[in-house]
């Protein structure tokens, strides 16, 4: 099976600050990779890189086989919450159609492929009791719900999360994950999910990459998320606590937390 | 007497006498008005979405001085108001990507630009009407030259709004998204700040670089009050336009006064009902 995104030896520097070296990683169809480090730990940047939008100091990415570039129509992209002005003359509809079609040049005439596709979208993100709504007026956890509905109305191969679960509260980043996990089923897109908590999502992601320090580490959950392997990663001892099914990292003095608890230490 | 007084100034505001045979005198205004109700009507809501509208006054002011230039030196009007349009929309749109940084460039050009304007102006010795008509507009002024130079420069805008419609809404709408799925929002961000001076340099010639606003922001501001529509809001905008530049050409005819503070009037009224009505379904 050809691999949806294909890194190798990716390396990305600013200066003298070296994001991450040396990083390769074959993105496989359907596969759910939760990609968490600390910030400024370059997790954004590596979004960027795959999108065409920053490029890599050295090595390469392969996007369905062909370096990757700006606008690759085989990517969704979910970004993170941001709440819409009040006057945005967009209601939800109107925000699919957008990420169905408005890449390309013309007038949006009306179209009635567009609109069942709409449709069918609105469906799959329970959306439809939204539909008519301006985007102003829609609460954080409906908005991600329809955005997620926008990055795959397009069908794509592969799905960008740039934290689309933070502002949300624990009941909305359950209701997005489970979406999010549910449409890469049936489209059988492979995920990329750049998150600081990765417990919403623990049940759904196949592999972890964490980046801390220049470093990065990838593998299964459990593989990864160990008092070891991050000691190891962070360079100082690191505790991973697992506690009914959530996992908490304390030690790591980073500026985010897994959980509330970090901030303590 | 004081009766007598305001009865000479509603005749002075509104005179409706002979009304038959000025009608055709301002035809050529009113083919003026309609196109730029048309534009201003479309390109504001662009400007509202893309949260420029500081920027169009910006772009006005040094409109009018490329206009002042033009008249001073003894060339086309409309193309030194062009010139100077451009050269606005240029500098704000490669120095001005963050709202921040935009504003204080503006607020840097304006007064330059509206300073040489009035310079141009002190020296130039023609007709002082022309002077004030470029800051204030002026109604009667639209000759057939001047109808076809403004007709091009609009067709010019509508065919090119026409083309990026979709991709200029999704960047100004939604730019991150828009950016991730390939579309050329940088690019874009130029094409429109040139279709924005282009648009502002026409509507100089009939509403005057004061009051530019009148028909770029403040139609598309008013629609916006009242429906989030993506087809309706533009409907609405450029009927607001047309109603407020054809409404304020037809009553200034009788009157002799200026054409703009009618246009201004009926653009602003237009906006009060607006959120009135948006305030009343509340």
């Amino acid at each position: 099976m050809t691999s949806v995104l294909s890194i190798s030896n990716a390396s990305m520097r600013f200066g003298d600050k070296t994001l991450w070296q040396d990083l390769s990683l074959e993105v496989q169809p359907n596969e759910f990779i939760a990609v968490i480090g600390a910030n400024g730990s370059g997790k954004s940047t590596l979004l960027k890189a795959i999108l065409g939008q920053e490029q890599l100091t050295s090595g390469s990415m392969q996007l369905l086989g062909k370096p990757v570039h700006r606008g690759c129509r085989h990517v969704g992209y979910i970004p993170q919450h941001r709440t819409a002005t009040e006057s945005t003359p967009m209601r939800a509809r109107d925000m699919l159609r957008m990420g169905y079609d408005f890449h390309r040049f013309g007038l949006p005439w009306p179209s009635r492929k567009a609109k069942a596709r709409v449709e069918h979208i609105l469906g799959c993100v329970d959306g439809f009791a939204l539909a008519d709504k301006p985007v102003g007026e829609l609460s954080g956890g409906e908005l991600q719900r329809l955005r997620v509905g926008q990055a795959v109305i397009g069908e794509p191969d592969l799905i960008l999360a740039d934290e689309p679960l933070s502002a949300l509260d624990l009941a909305q980043q359950k209701i997005v994950a489970e979406l999010i996990d549910q449409e890469r089923r049936e489209h059988g897109a492979a995920v990329i999910f750049v998150t600081h908590d990765v417990n919403p999502i623990l049940s759904m992601v196949d592999r972890v990459l964490y980046l801390a320090n220049g470093q990065f580490r990838i593998g299964k959950p459990d593989e990864v998320l160990t008092s070891e392997v991050l000691s190891e990663l962070y360079g100082t001892p690191v505790d991973v606590l697992r506690n009914q099914g959530r996992i908490v990292v304390v030690g790591t003095h980073d500026n985010h937390e897994h959980h509330d608890h970090e901030v303590w230490n | 007497m004081s009766a007598i007084a305001s009865v000479d100034l509603w005749g002075q505001l509104f005179n409706f006498s002979d009304y038959d045979q000025l009608i055709p005198l301002v035809q050529n205004s009113l083919i003026a008005g309609a196109l730029l109700g048309l534009v201003g009507g479309l390109i504001g809501l662009f400007v509202m979405t893309r949260d420029m509208s500081f920027a169009v006054h910006g772009i006005s002011e040094l409109s009018f001085a490329g206009a002042s230039f033009a008249l001073l030196a003894g060339i086309d009007v409309v193309a030194g108001s062009i010139a100077g349009s451009l050269v606005a929309a240029l500098i704000i749109g490669a120095l001005g990507s963050r709202a921040k940084d935009r504003n204080s460039i503006i607020a840097v050009l304006m007064p330059a630009g509206l300073g040489l304007g009035i310079l141009a102006l002190s020296i130039y010795e023609g007709r002082a009407a022309n002077k004030f008509g470029l800051l204030t507009g002026q109604i009667i002024a639209v000759d057939a030259p001047q109808l076809y130079s403004l007709f091009g420069i609009c067709a010019f805008i509508l065919v090119a709004l026409a083309v990026v419609w979709r991709p200029l809404m999704f960047a100004s709408l939604d730019p991150e998204v828009a950016a991730a799925r390939g579309v050329p929002t940088r690019t874009l961000s130029v094409v429109f700040m040139l279709l924005l001076g282009l648009a502002v340099a026409a509507s100089v010639q009939v509403v005057g670089a004061l009051l530019v606003l009148s028909l770029l922001v403040t139609p598309a501001a008013a629609a916006l009050r009242v429906t989030r529509s993506p087809i309706l809001t533009p409907i609405l905008s450029v009927a607001f336009a047309l109603t407020a530049v054809i409404g304020g050409i037809l009553l200034a005819l009788g009157g002799g006064l200026p054409i703009s503070p009618y246009v201004t009037t009926i653009s602003f009224l237009i906006y009060v009902v607006c959120r009135l009505i948006e305030r009343l379904r509340k």
